[in-house]
């Protein structure tokens, strides 16, 4: 397994990835931000003020670090447990913040971002990663497209079938599965009798690499090194960050019912973001008043999103209806008009 | 020219691909094969392994694909070898090819066409005679076409391919050389969402589309010669349904009875006979009658016609209709 950092943040000597100081720090700052921003909305669920929440606690690493060497013409196709990916590549946080709160229009991926939306059904992003990769080659344009997915993703049929596509058309894909060893309630190990998820690439014809997940230099370096063979034209890449879910599986989930005890107490001690830190104040790159300017800014960048999320319009019933087709059938139009007649009539009541 | 529906067919596919660098084609042996009912014949000589792939078997995969392509600039026609191999697929046409138009409020609209063949009729294996167009009807943004004849199959692909709507293009595998009709050789468009009139009647409508055109058309021949003026509708569009057609012609006969190979239980017949009660009742003269598959599944070769809608079968609800 690739570690660059090992669990007291001491670096494996030479493995360091050519990472300016300033990026090391932005790395950091994005983990707290995506830290923060994940425990509000876990506030403002249980507030009510937040839907269903898919929490992202722990996978920091995951997320920054392969978010972190994506250019802005690469294309990235997420899943739902990808929060800081999203910050990372520069997504609204107030339109992430505004999507969990039940609105569509928080979907909307702004222009000039190349972040295909992420869904709920899971794996089926992973063949249509594959498609655009292959649409890009096409269009001969030079970026990569990375696809991330959990573990009981692996399980899915369009796993291997977006895999099998990579692996015969020799797409410029990268798929990173954050491993964090649970889908809900089961365990890795009733996902695959595999020995590790990385290998399963050597039956699609391409590399596997196992990276610590809660390493947010291995995994920068293992993408990076994906990127750059997806780029040249050398084929996808399967990387597997191994990790741990530290939440419930949603706010709708109750982990207690099936997580060892002992296992949240061995992964605190492995936290991607305290690794970092070491790693920084060893290089004279952290220190209290840092720590506190990064997480005053997270939090004043948390309290304003929240702010403007909350103060966003809800959609008209025409926002409803005006995107099924492109051109609206009549019987659409009907609906519409009858679900407003009974708007008005329950407010004039 | 007079030419077949699979003739017709394959030169409205390549037409559009000459004319828009963006389409490609992409299914199971597409390619050198040429489809296995030759509907994409010569495209991959003419077009290339780039533009026409014959890919892994795996429909899922296949158009989970397309959509990555139809979200990052290229138009895809998937071709889906027999309507009875798209269920592996139909998560990703239920969850994301309908839906991420209005997910994503207009970012990523999904112009693609999903051509296969459907229905029952030439003795073909298990899976290979459904029915199932009323599993997409249901769909919310799906649009769901069924040609009936060379110069409409020719003209709705067309129109498909420039709709930049996500189609489901049903292909009666009957039809596709049961007949040959003079079709332009030029490119044109036969507008989606429009029913077509086959034949003008006076007293009563029947209403279908796709490989029971024919089959009307034959019942209401037989009907003439007892003194009954049928009209026909050929729907050619399933979803969005052409309302205003069907209301139309049975306001003015007063009488529908509804033709569709698909169990009738839940089939499209049900919408329909629905849509006509809600808007029409006042002009009606009898029941709205269904003649349809039974609730089994499609048989075996061997006893297929005790299945198949036949013309007897659509005689017997005309005239049980206009006896009510």
């Amino acid at each position: 397994m690739l570690q660059i950092l090992n669990e007291e943040g001491k670096v494996r000597a030479g493995a360091e990835p050519a990472l300016a100081e300033e990026d090391l720090r932005k790395m950091y700052r994005l983990m707290v931000l995506t830290r923060a921003t994940d425990a509000k909305a876990l506030k403002l669920q249980r507030q009510g003020r937040m839907g269903t929440y898919a929490s992202s606690l722990g996978h920091e690493a995951c997320q920054i670090g392969t978010a972190f060497p994506l250019r802005p013409e690469d294309y990235f196709f997420p899943y739902f447990r990808d929060l800081g990916t999203y910050l990372t590549l520069g997504y609204p946080l107030a339109d992430y913040y505004h999507y969990w709160m039940g609105n569509e229009a928080g979907l909307r991926t702004p222009a000039g971002l190349n972040i295909f939306p992420f869904a709920i059904p899971v794996a089926s992003q992973i063949p249509q990663s594959v498609g655009a990769a292959m649409a890009a080659r096409r269009l001969k344009r030079k970026n990569a497209v990375v696809c991330t997915f959990g573990d009981g993703a692996t399980s899915e049929g369009d796993f291997h079938e977006g895999l099998n596509f990579a692996g015969v058309f020799q797409t410029p894909n990268v798929f990173v599965c954050y491993n964090n060893q649970w889908a809900i309630s089961t365990p890795r190990s009733r996902q695959t009798a595999s020995e590790t998820i990385s290998q399963k690439a050597a039956a699609y014809g391409f590399p596997g690499v196992q990276v610590d997940g809660n390493d947010v230099l291995a995994v920068y370096a293992a993408v990076s090194q994906a990127l750059d063979r997806a780029r040249a034209g050398d084929g996808p890449t399967l990387i597997e960050a191994v990790t741990y879910r530290m939440g419930h599986h949603t706010t709708s989930d109750d982990a207690t019912r099936y997580r060892p005890d002992d296992d949240l107490k061995a992964w605190e001690a492995r936290d991607p973001l305290r690794r970092l830190q070491i790693y920084l104040r060893d290089r004279g790159e952290w220190d209290e008043a840092f720590e506190k300017v990064v997480q005053d800014a997270a939090a004043e960048a948390v309290e304003k999103a929240v702010a403007e999320a909350e103060s966003r319009p809800v959609a008209t019933p025409e926002d409803l209806f005006a995107f099924t087709y492109k051109v609206m059938p009549p019987v659409l139009g009907e609906q519409l008009a009858e679900l407003k007649r009974s708007l008005a009539g329950e407010a004039g009541q | 020219m007079k030419i077949t529906m699979v003739q017709a067919l394959n030169q409205a596919l390549t037409q559009e691909m000459a004319r828009d660098e963006r389409f490609v084609l992409l299914g199971e042996d597409v390619g050198l094969d040429g489809g296995v009912f030759r509907v994409t014949d010569g495209l991959f000589q003419k077009f290339g392994a780039d533009r026409v792939m014959d890919t892994p078997l795996a429909e899922s995969g296949l158009m989970g694909v397309a959509i990555g392509m139809a979200a990052f600039g290229l138009l895809p026609i998937v071709e889906i070898q027999f309507l009875g191999f798209i269920y592996p697929a139909f998560n990703q046409i239920l969850s994301h090819v309908a839906r991420l138009r209005n997910r994503t409020r207009g970012r990523y609209p999904m112009p693609l066409v999903i051509r296969t063949p459907y229905g029952a009729g030439v003795r073909a294996l298990e899976h290979h005679s459904e029915s199932t167009e009323a599993l997409f009807c249901q769909i919310p943004g799906l649009t769901v076409i069924v040609p009936s004849t060379p110069h409409d199959a020719k003209g709705l692909l067309i129109a498909s391919l420039r709709s930049e709507e996500p189609v489901i293009f049903l292909e009666p595998s009957r039809l596709y050389r049961a007949e040959k009709q003079e079709v332009p050789d030029d490119p044109y468009e036969v507008p989606l969402r429009e029913a077509r009139i086959v034949r003008e009647g006076a007293d009563l409508t029947i209403i279908g589309w796709g490989a029971m055109v024919p089959v009307m058309e034959k019942a209401a021949e037989e009907a003439a010669g007892r003194g009954v003026s049928a009209e026909i509708l050929d729907l050619r569009t399933l979803a969005p349904l052409d309302r205003e057609a069907i209301l139309a012609s049975v306001r003015k006969t007063g009488r529908a009875v509804v033709v569709h190979e698909a169990p009738k239980t839940c089939g499209l017949g049900a919408e329909i006979s629905a849509l006509i009660a809600e808007n029409a009742l006042l002009s009606l003269q009898a029941p709205v009658a269904r003649v349809t598959g039974p609730d089994i599944t499609v048989p075996l070769p061997k006893t297929e016609d005790y299945y198949y809608v036949n013309p007897g079968r659509v005689l017997a609800g005309i005239l049980k209709t206009m006896e009510f």
